[in-house]
């Protein structure tokens, strides 16, 4: 299990936000790197030739592309702490399902918040909060998704919450207001060290949002 | 207690088949709903709220929806040959990705092959033709991608191309999975379809022709 570990990450990806949290609960040192996702390294295209994206995760030499199959790799790999994924086989299925509904549904309609104005922008806001309060009820009365500790759903979900702030400023909404429970979740889960120093200050990501609407021209 | 085992299922989707395939290659006992999808029982509805979708697997009374998340559960409940994912945790990491981009590029190119003609149509051929390319480098030196016997991936991979996509081509009048053209796949289809249960797990042919045809009609000229 030992051997050189690289995160090939951009700062303010949620997907590469996963990893890092999974990293950190499991106490693994390894060497960040910084992509330009305008000059793409030789390394990423290498490591990621199929998709070109970020996050990779780099073991050993051999890459692991998709955050959350990174997760699960982690998990395997270092399997003696901090387990992320429950042992019960119908609890597993219940957690990937729930992460397979947060990658369908959260990043697409989030983006659509920020993305788009009026009636398309009216739509995405109800769709998004529809998947939060489902989210929500999946939750129930504990700590986290995963019980009483940080679990596969938790790593899946919480990164998304440093881009609300951006979210809610370029929708003019309230999240919290909607959702006051899934925010108590998050702000519980930034208690914990390795969430909190993996998800990047939230107005960074809103002065990013900014940034990213003048070069797509949106206003 | 015995175990009891439901699979809501259409017997056109490649994602119920894939389910289906892997019990049958487990030998697990199941009793099969066939689900009307433009009229979805309440028992569907009861057991899948969130999507509403086949297939969904009902064990002991617990449902799990999501194919790739009932593969993985099946393989992880019964522990019988054969193993359908790999033990090593870089060669699992390696099949879900693979699983993966199958559900999500492929199919999103399949659907630009379906719904388009002329230039555009053969962009997406040419496109799937290269994603298709990538997916068979998977297998070269191995008899199956899950290595020495059919596994996980080989689940997916053939539901999808073997039963569903050649069919798809028919349909379309197109020939772009060829022999030829992906050699290495084509022998490994040979192999797969030899193994029984892969046969009676096969949708049927004739039958599928005429579904693919009725709904391509259907979905374009409602898009008209």
């Amino acid at each position: 299990m030992e051997g050189a570990v690289v995160l090939l990450d951009f700062w303010p990806s949620m997907f590469g936000m996963r990893t890092r949290i999974a990293l950190a609960e499991k106490g693994i040192k390894y060497e960040y790197k910084e992509e330009d996702l305008r000059n793409k390294s030789e390394l990423l295209l290498q490591m990621n030739p199929v998709h070109k994206k970020i996050p990779v995760l780099i073991h050993n030499g051999k890459p692991v592309c998709e955050s959350l199959i990174q997760v699960q790799y982690i998990d395997e790999v270092w399997n003696d702490r901090a387990p992320l994924l429950p042992s019960d086989p119908y609890k597993r299925a219940i957690a990937r399902f729930w992460a397979d509904f947060i990658d369908k549904k959260i990043y697409d309609q989030g983006s659509k918040v920020w993305k788009t104005k009026g009636e398309e922008q009216e739509t995405a806001k109800k769709e998004f909060i529809e998947s939060l309060k489902l989210l929500e009820g999946e939750l129930g009365d504990k700590a986290y998704f995963g019980g009483e500790n940080l679990g596969f759903v938790d790593v899946a979900l919480v990164p998304f919450y440093s881009w609300f702030y951006a979210y809610e400023k370029c929708g003019n909404f309230s999240i919290e207001a909607e959702c006051p429970k899934l925010i108590a979740w998050a702000m519980r889960c930034m208690q914990k060290e390795s969430v909190a120093k993996s998800l990047p200050d939230r107005e960074k990501i809103y002065e990013f949002i900014l940034h990213m609407k003048k070069i797509f021209g949106i206003e | 207690m015995a175990d009891e085992v439901k699979l809501f299922g259409m017997w056109a989707s490649p994602y119920s088949r894939r389910v289906e395939l892997a019990l049958k290659l487990k030998g697990i006992p199941y009793e099969y709903i066939e689900e009307d999808l433009s009229n979805k029982s309440s028992l569907l509805l009861k057991y899948n709220p969130v999507h509403q979708k086949i297939p969904v697997l009902v064990h002991n009374g617990k449902s799990i929806p999501e194919s790739l998340v009932i593969l993985e559960y099946i393989d992880e409940t019964w522990r019988n040959n054969p193993v359908l994912l790999p033990r090593d945790p870089y060669k699992r990491s390696i099949a879900r990705f693979w699983a993966k981009f199958i559900d999500e590029k492929i199919l999103i190119t399949t659907r630009k092959v379906s719904f388009t003609t002329g230039k555009e149509q053969d962009q997406a051929m040419e496109e799937l033709s290269e994603q298709l390319k990538l997916l068979e480098n998977e297998l070269k030196g191995k008899p199956y991608f899950a290595g020495e016997a059919i596994g996980y991936l080989d689940i997916v991979v053939a539901n999808f191309l073997v039963f569903w996509f050649r069919n798809l081509q028919e349909a379309l009048g197109i020939n772009m999975f060829t022999k030829e053209r992906f050699p290495i796949i084509f022998e490994w289809i040979e192999k797969v379809v030899a193994i029984d249960v892969v046969e009676v797990c096969r949708i049927p042919k004739e039958r599928h022709l005429v579904y693919i045809r009725t709904r391509l009609e259907a979905i374009k000229s409602a898009s008209k």
